[in-house]
């Protein structure tokens, strides 16, 4: 005999079922049919011919996309950094002090999530050119102004994310750490910190995704000679889709996941905290 | 450690926040190895007071001695006091045995020495068998326990409790309050105990300071502070209270002659100066209650029965005297067989001893 359905067992009804499948097919179609098309012995996206992994080959031999993909990882990674501990400091100001202006700060700093992306690469884009931002550096220094401009729109992710983490802190926990004899620099790095470390996380996971995927301040930003890999595809995109634009986006996308899962597993020894 | 001088000494302190006097003039010494309390209803400044021994707040005027030290500008860190938090403020991420340690580590004392010193504090407070687990997977009476062999470790001067009990279930808070009198004389050190409970404090201080906006009203043992209350604040604050409120006609010889609202001429006790508007208090306890009128010679007040309050061991009756508005009489529920209980509405007599009543001024 199977139990009768409850009032709350909502995934047990038929109809909230075929919803729920509904709105996974409507999500994952195009990202499962880029990935099975970039398997595609055709040279046209349209009919499927047969099963090759020719395709990666092409792509992985493909010197400039491998050069863009190097250029997004770096920027990534940097940038990343840049942002955990721009966006962590800022949180941490503005959850532990109390100061003139801190409203119109706290306002200033969401700015970049809400500007529009080409505002702001435009405005990158003239402030480079006003200030005479040194061009055609030894890479990795060529990225520096992409660099900056995705710290610039991600730190603020960081801060917002960290600081929602921080709401759940008991201050008193520095204080303890005080009381028992620690000073504030061992306070922190024994006590607040740990407690940050899952907002950390999400936040660097958060700028790291926004980073490796931003077209439109990297298009605006970057100079001739650095290409990232959203640009690279753009470009070949434009030429003809191939399968191996569909292959070189299954690499991003594996990464990504492979990102994530990483993350997942570094944050569960930390469970406690919450 | 000095030998008359008090672990603690308040000259004179006040604290204000804004335009809030938090703490308003106290002047207090807590004795060497003492239980002690600080009473009061909450924002009465008793909180405040502690997080000013343990260096939180500086005061805004007045000096803080603690064993004799000037604790003027010394940062919580360097002071000779340990802390257990309302909230436990026990670290989520560390071990039982890493958050005992934690106090050791940070002060620089050597590894050798720290594994021994954790060890004996976890015992003290019997968590040995959970020294490994993480503190979300104690209960609330065991977090508590590691915030207590927490600051015990550090070996303090004087150990600070801030309403260690009140998250804690009742029969848990009766054992723990046992537990924290056990350990204040084992580690021979004094314990600072902040509650709003005043069963909390009188059976567990040795000596209770209650405190009302920001002032120290009365300080005594627990007995003096119940049998003898200084002022209607305190006599109403600890326990219940009847109130009989008058005037003074006249004092000499060790007694005085009072004229109560709706009972009239009573005499008691007193050997101070007369004074004029005093209050008798009268303990519930100390009232009896009777059917018919008493052959007594003390005071005797008819009236109905307004409402019982049953607690197993004890009843509450509140009765609406026709002279003296409503009192409250404790009655024992000392026989199954010859006790029957009061109904609402009965009529009954209330009578007390005026010798059993405190004469209150302030």
């Amino acid at each position: 005999m199977r139990n009768p359905i409850g009032p709350l067992e909502f995934t047990r009804r038929g109809w909230v079922r075929l919803w729920l499948l509904a709105v996974f097919v409507f999500l994952y179609a195009p990202i499962v049919i880029l990935i099975a098309f970039s398997f595609n012995q055709s040279r046209r996206n349209i009919v499927w011919t047969g099963f090759t992994t020719d395709w990666y080959g092409r792509a992985l031999n493909n010197a400039s996309l491998i050069e863009a993909f190097t250029n997004s990882i770096m920027i990534a990674v940097i940038s990343t950094i840049l942002s955990v501990i721009l966006g962590g400091l800022l949180a941490l100001g503005l959850y532990r002090f109390r100061f003139p202006g801190k409203p119109v700060l706290d306002g200033v700093s969401a700015l970049p999530i809400v500007i529009p992306e080409i505002c702001m690469g435009v405005s990158l884009l003239v402030f480079y050119a006003r200030i005479g931002w040194p061009t055609g550096l030894p890479w990795p220094l060529n990225l520096s102004q992409v660099i900056i401009g995705h710290v610039v729109f991600s730190f603020p992710f960081v801060a917002v994310v960290v600081r929602a983490r921080m709401e759940g802190f008991d201050r008193s926990l520095e204080e303890a750490s005080k009381d028992l004899g620690a000073s504030e620099w061992q306070t922190f790095w024994n006590v607040t910190l740990p407690y940050m470390k899952t907002g950390l996380i999400a936040g660097a996971l958060l700028a790291m995704t926004l980073s490796l995927d931003d077209f439109v301040i990297t298009f605006f930003t970057s100079g001739p000679e650095t290409i990232t890999f959203p640009v690279k595809i753009y470009s070949m995109v434009r030429q003809s889709v191939t399968p191996e634009v569909n292959a070189a986006s299954t690499i991003l996308i594996l990464f990504t996941v492979l990102l994530t899962v990483i993350a997942l597993k570094f944050q569960k020894p930390s469970e406690g905290v919450g | 450690m000095s030998n008359g001088v008090p672990i603690v000494r308040f000259e004179n302190i006040e604290k204000s926040f804004g335009s809030f006097k938090a703490v308003d003039g106290v002047t207090l010494d807590v004795p060497n190895n003492s239980f002690f309390a600080l009473l009061g209803p909450s924002g009465c400044g008793k909180t405040t007071l502690l997080r000013m021994l343990a260096g939180f707040e500086y005061p805004t005027s007045g000096r803080i001695l603690i064993d004799g030290e000037d604790m003027a500008g010394i940062p919580p860190n360097k002071r000779p006091v340990n802390m257990v938090f309302q909230s436990y403020a026990v670290f989520p991420h560390m071990t039982v045995r890493e958050n005992v340690g934690y106090g050791l580590k940070v002060s620089g004392v050597p590894k050798s020495e720290i594994e021994p010193r954790v060890e004996e504090a976890i015992q003290m407070v019997r968590l040995d068998g959970f020294a490994d687990r993480k503190p979300d997977k104690l209960s609330g009476g065991q977090r508590q326990r590691v915030a207590l062999a927490r600051a015990l470790v550090k070996k303090p001067k004087l150990l600070l409790l801030d309403e260690p009990l009140s998250a804690l279930d009742k029969k848990l808070r009766e054992d723990m309050q046992l537990e924290l009198v056990r350990l204040q004389q084992e580690v021979g050190i004094s314990f600072v105990i902040v509650t709003h409970d005043q069963d909390e404090a009188l059976s567990m201080a040795d000596l209770i300071a209650v405190m009302n906006r920001g002032k120290v009203l009365q300080v005594a043992p627990p007995w003096d502070l119940y049998e003898e209350p200084n002022c209607r604040f305190v006599a109403d604050f600890i326990g219940e209270m009847n109130l009989f409120e008058g005037r003074m006609l006249s004092a000499d010889g060790g007694q005085a002659r009072l004229d109560l609202k709706g009972i009239g001429l009573v005499d008691v006790p007193w050997d101070y100066p007369p004074t004029s508007d005093v209050a008798l208090a009268v303990r519930p306890e100390k009232m009896r209650l009777y059917r018919e009128e008493p052959e007594l010679g003390w005071v005797r007040l008819p009236g109905k029965v307004a409402q019982v309050a049953y607690f197993g061991d004890n009843s509450q009756v509140f009765v609406e005297t026709s002279q003296a508005g409503r009192v409250v009489v404790l009655r024992h529920n000392q026989s199954r067989s010859r006790d029957e209980p009061y109904r609402t509405g009965a009529d009954c007599w209330v009578a007390f001893e005026p010798t059993d009543g405190i004469v209150l001024s302030d």
